[in-house]
This record gives C-alpha cells, structure tokens and sequence, in this order.
C-alpha cells in the first residue's frame, strides 16, 4: 500500500520515458529506488548508492545525472530518461547498438549506465563543452576532436568492474562517429568483424 | 535516514522563509554531498528547501568586466561558458577537474563552496570527529592522514577542503554574495571560511539561515593566462590530493602580475599571498619559482603521512608556473 500523505511524504508524478506516473513516495525515496521498486524500470542499476559507480547514471532533462542521489520527490516535474527508453521501439540507440557490436561490456551490471552517460557524452562534446583532458579550454580553440584520451576523462563517472573499458571506449567512439587513432581503430574494426 | 519534509522554493524570500521556520531546514542544492551524508547519517535534517528552481541560475558580466555566477548555476553550466573559458580558464579547467559528467550536472556553485570534507573520520558516524562532534577528538591526527592538511590546521581538525572549483575562484579574488532574513551580505572567500582553531565545526562566516545567492569575479586580464593543474591518485574522478590554480603576467621576463591558490592542503583553498609577494617583480624563472614556493611551503606542518605534500606542491607550484611563463614567452 502507499503510504498516506504526511509532512514526510508526498504524492508526486514522475514522467518517465514521456510517461506520466503518479505515486506517492516517502521524501527519503531516491529516484533510484523510485524507478527500480516503484516503476520496475530495473534497467537503471544500483551499484554503490553513494554517487561513485555511475550504474545508476539516468538522462533528466536530457542530461545525465546519477539517479541514487537525487530523492524522487526532487524529481517531480522533470523529463527522466532510462535505458528503457533510449531505443525507438525495436530500433536499438546508436550507442547500444555500438556496444553490442563492440562487446562494450562482459558482465553487463554497469552497461545501462555507461550507454545512458555516453548518449550524453556525445551531446555534450557536440554542443563544444571541453572536458579536463582539452589542452585548451578558451572557446576560441574550437572544440576538441573525441580522441581515446577525451572519451576516457569524459566517460571517467562510469566505473566497470570487469575492466571492459577498451571496448567501452570503442563503442562511444563508434557512436559519435568520432576519428579515433589508428591503432584504436584497427582493433575496432577487428572486434567489428569477429 | 531520518523521515524529513521536502519545500521547493521560487524565490530568494520564500526560500529563506520556508529555512526559518524549521531550525534543522537545509537547503538542498544539487543534493550531490548532502543526499550522500543524510544517507550516512552525517546529516540528520528536519527538512528540505529545495533551491533548484530559484532565479539564480544565469551567468552574467559585470559592468566593469567581470563575471557574476549565479549559486544555482551547474557546475557543468559554469565550466562551458563561453566567457568563463576566455577570461578565467583555470576556472573552468579546475570545475572539469572535479567529479564527474553526471556529477558536475548536478552540482551547483552555492553548494560547492559549502560541500564538507570528505576525511574519512568525518563521514564515518562511529568515529570520532571534532568537525561532526565538537569536543569528540581528531583521530586522523594519529590515524589515516595521508591526504590531510599541511597548512593553516591545528591540533583539532587537520581535514581539507575538497573543492577544486573553489581553488581557482580563490586565486582570482571571488567574492562570495548572500542573502539572510536580515538583508544581503558578501565576503571574499579568502575570509570566507574561518580559521579552524578549536571550532572546526564553524566553517564559514555565513550566518545562520543565510542563503548564497552567487559568485562574483572581479575583471582580471591577468587570469585570461591561468591554468589548473590537479594531482589525484588515479588520472580522472577522485579528489586532488594536491592543486595549483596560477595566473601569471611576465613581461621582459619580470613577473607583472601573478594570482596562485592552493588545493586539498588545507582546510579552506589557500591563497598563497606569501609566494605572490615573492614572486611580483622578480625576473620569471625557476629559481624565483622555487623560492616563492619555499616561503610559501615554510608555514607547512606536516603530519607523520603527509609530509609528501609539502614536496608535491613545491614541484607542482614551479611546474605550473614555468609552464605559464613559457606560455607568456611564445
């Protein structure tokens, strides 16, 4: 049952993947325990519930964000975007489709989390923002071609304990169509061809 | 974690309205240190005053050429403005050096100056802490000190400040604007955080139910030349154990003017004005930048574990300079 509305609960919507839903949540309710026990959108994992892992990284208002330190009542009135809600129908998202040809994963637990943060990561270098592995910050610089190095520092939120990082990086790099070094791509396409 | 009530606030007034009238309120920023402590039981607030949606968010210059940074302003939103990286790019490199993507998202400028250290006695609730229990003892002092401070501590609380975005605003003269129930107030935040003395748990001068509302960075040209260089013990997302914001004007090979603050050495960023003297007016070069890093590093008191410290910000300090004198060179 929901528990009655109080000073330490709220009845709130959440709007999901462009769905509305209402629910009545205890404050203490981060979004991610909204989502995976609430919604049972369990695509969105809980790795370390204190913002270090990145498992839980979901898009809200089209950027990502980690969903175990916000509290879903916060949430309330914001466009939230999970892994479910990333492909068009049966058409997968670039992204995941590049880690599936990639193999951008080995246990797969941090997977929703790193294709949720790198749809973002190709949003954000494509509206110029630098990163702390751009030489030259001033906008007069221009923005940064995607290199290994840059879609590392930038994908750095995302842990994967399996260590399956070069094909992660790979998979980002494939997606945003971006020029990777030749060694990195050599390797790519050999994983492509496998 | 403590059952807690939630208010979002539209306004300055309503929100300092809504803190008054519950004297365990926080204000919730970005949520991305104190939705972490409430989980850890550091934190144990009543309720909640939600500021996101307050009109603060903007990033404007000011009229005689600086910047104005709103407190609710993302990190995210900070690092990729367009003046910020022209005028104050230490200032954006320092913000990118922070955290991570998701994170920097979330954070906000108000909370990153108010965020609390991260020693591990400090967000341990077992332990002792005299930051988190006044009186209770600082066991980092013979215990796990490794990144702790070397400057400005004292024998009750030896934690550094995290923030590395705060670092470079202290190099550049920020001054911090806030709003309380009794009329506005500002500080320059090299005042802004109080000594540490006996009372490590009185961090700043706001006073209380007071409200950041901003940043402001006064014009200067010196800072268009600046850089942040951050050393951490894996290349991207963990806290510095040391950081260097400079800014540096050299013309004929003198030093015209310089700005340089330190990071994690201390338990607020530190403005080492001892080296800037050192080093205005002298010819640029690595002697002169060693020196000024030695007079700087003299009031150092290390600790049995940190003593890495001292060696790591006098190398970091001379590196980042050269590095900013080649640059003026070119």
């Amino acid at each position: 049952m929901d528990p009655v509305p109080s000073p330490t609960h709220s009845g709130i919507t959440l709007n999901v993947n462009g769905e509305k839903h209402a629910l009545s949540v205890d404050h203490r309710t981060t979004l991610l325990d909204a989502l995976r026990e609430r919604l049972d959108l369990t695509g969105t994992k809980k790795g370390c519930d204190q913002g270090q892992c990145g498992a839980c990284t979901v898009l809200v208002d089209g950027r990502r964000t980690v969903a175990c330190l916000q509290f879903a009542v916060a949430a309330e009135g914001r466009e939230i975007t999970t892994i479910e809600g990333v492909a068009e129908g049966e058409r997968l998202h670039p992204v995941q489709q590049a880690f599936l040809d990639l193999d951008g994963y080995q246990c797969g637990y941090c997977t929703p989390g790193q294709i949720c943060s790198a749809i973002a990561v190709i949003e954000e270098h494509a509206a110029g923002w630098p990163s702390a592995a751009t030489d030259d910050v001033r906008p007069e610089a221009g923005p940064p071609p995607l290199t290994p190095d840059e879609i590392r520092e930038r994908m750095s939120g995302n842990l994967c304990r399996c260590g399956a990082y070069v094909a992660i990086t790979q998979a980002v790099a494939r997606a945003a169509g971006a020029r990777t070094a030749p060694a990195a791509q050599t390797t790519a396409d050999r994983g492509a061809a496998a | 974690m403590r059952e807690f009530g939630y208010h979002r606030a539209y306004d300055v007034a309503g929100a300092l309205a809504l803190l008054g009238a519950d004297p365990d309120a926080r204000f919730l920023g970005g949520g991305t240190n104190l939705v972490d402590l409430m989980k850890t039981g550091v934190e144990r607030p009543a309720s909640l005053v939600d500021v996101r949606e307050l009109p603060l968010d903007g990033i404007e210059p000011t009229a005689d050429g600086g910047l104005r940074i709103g407190a609710t302003v993302t990190n995210s939103d900070l690092a990729a403005h367009p003046e910020v990286r022209r005028r104050y790019p230490a200032l954006t490199q320092a913000v990118l050096a922070g955290a991570s993507g998701q994170l920097r998202n979330m954070a906000t400028v108000g909370g990153n100056l108010l965020q609390r250290t991260r020693c591990a006695y400090f967000t341990d609730v077992t332990q002792a802490c005299n930051k988190r229990v006044p009186g209770s003892g600082c066991p980092a002092i013979e215990g796990e000190h490794h990144n702790h401070a070397v400057l400005g501590a004292s024998e009750h609380c030896v934690a550094v400040h995290p923030s590395d975005m705060g670092v470079a605003l202290t190099a550049f003269d920020a001054t911090v604007t806030y709003e309380t129930p009794d009329g506005p107030g500002r500080s320059p935040l090299t005042d802004f955080y109080l000594p540490v003395a006996d009372t490590p748990h009185q961090e700043t001068v706001l006073p209380p139910g007071a409200l950041i509302t901003g940043v402001t960075l006064p014009p200067a040209p010196v800072a268009a030349r600046s850089r942040y260089r951050k050393v951490r013990e894996r290349a991207s997302y963990a806290f510095a154990i040391g950081s260097v914001a400079a800014a540096l004007d050299v013309r004929d090979g003198v030093v015209q003017d310089v700005r340089l603050a330190l990071g994690a050495v201390a338990s607020r960023p530190w403005r080492a004005r001892t080296a800037e003297r050192a080093l205005a007016g002298a010819p640029a070069g690595a002697e002169t930048f060693a020196a000024a890093a030695d007079a700087e590093l003299a009031a150092a008191r290390p600790l049995p574990h940190n003593g890495y410290k001292v060696t790591l910000m006098r190398n970091l300090i001379v590196a980042v300079l050269t590095e900013l004198a080649e640059e003026a060179a070119r």
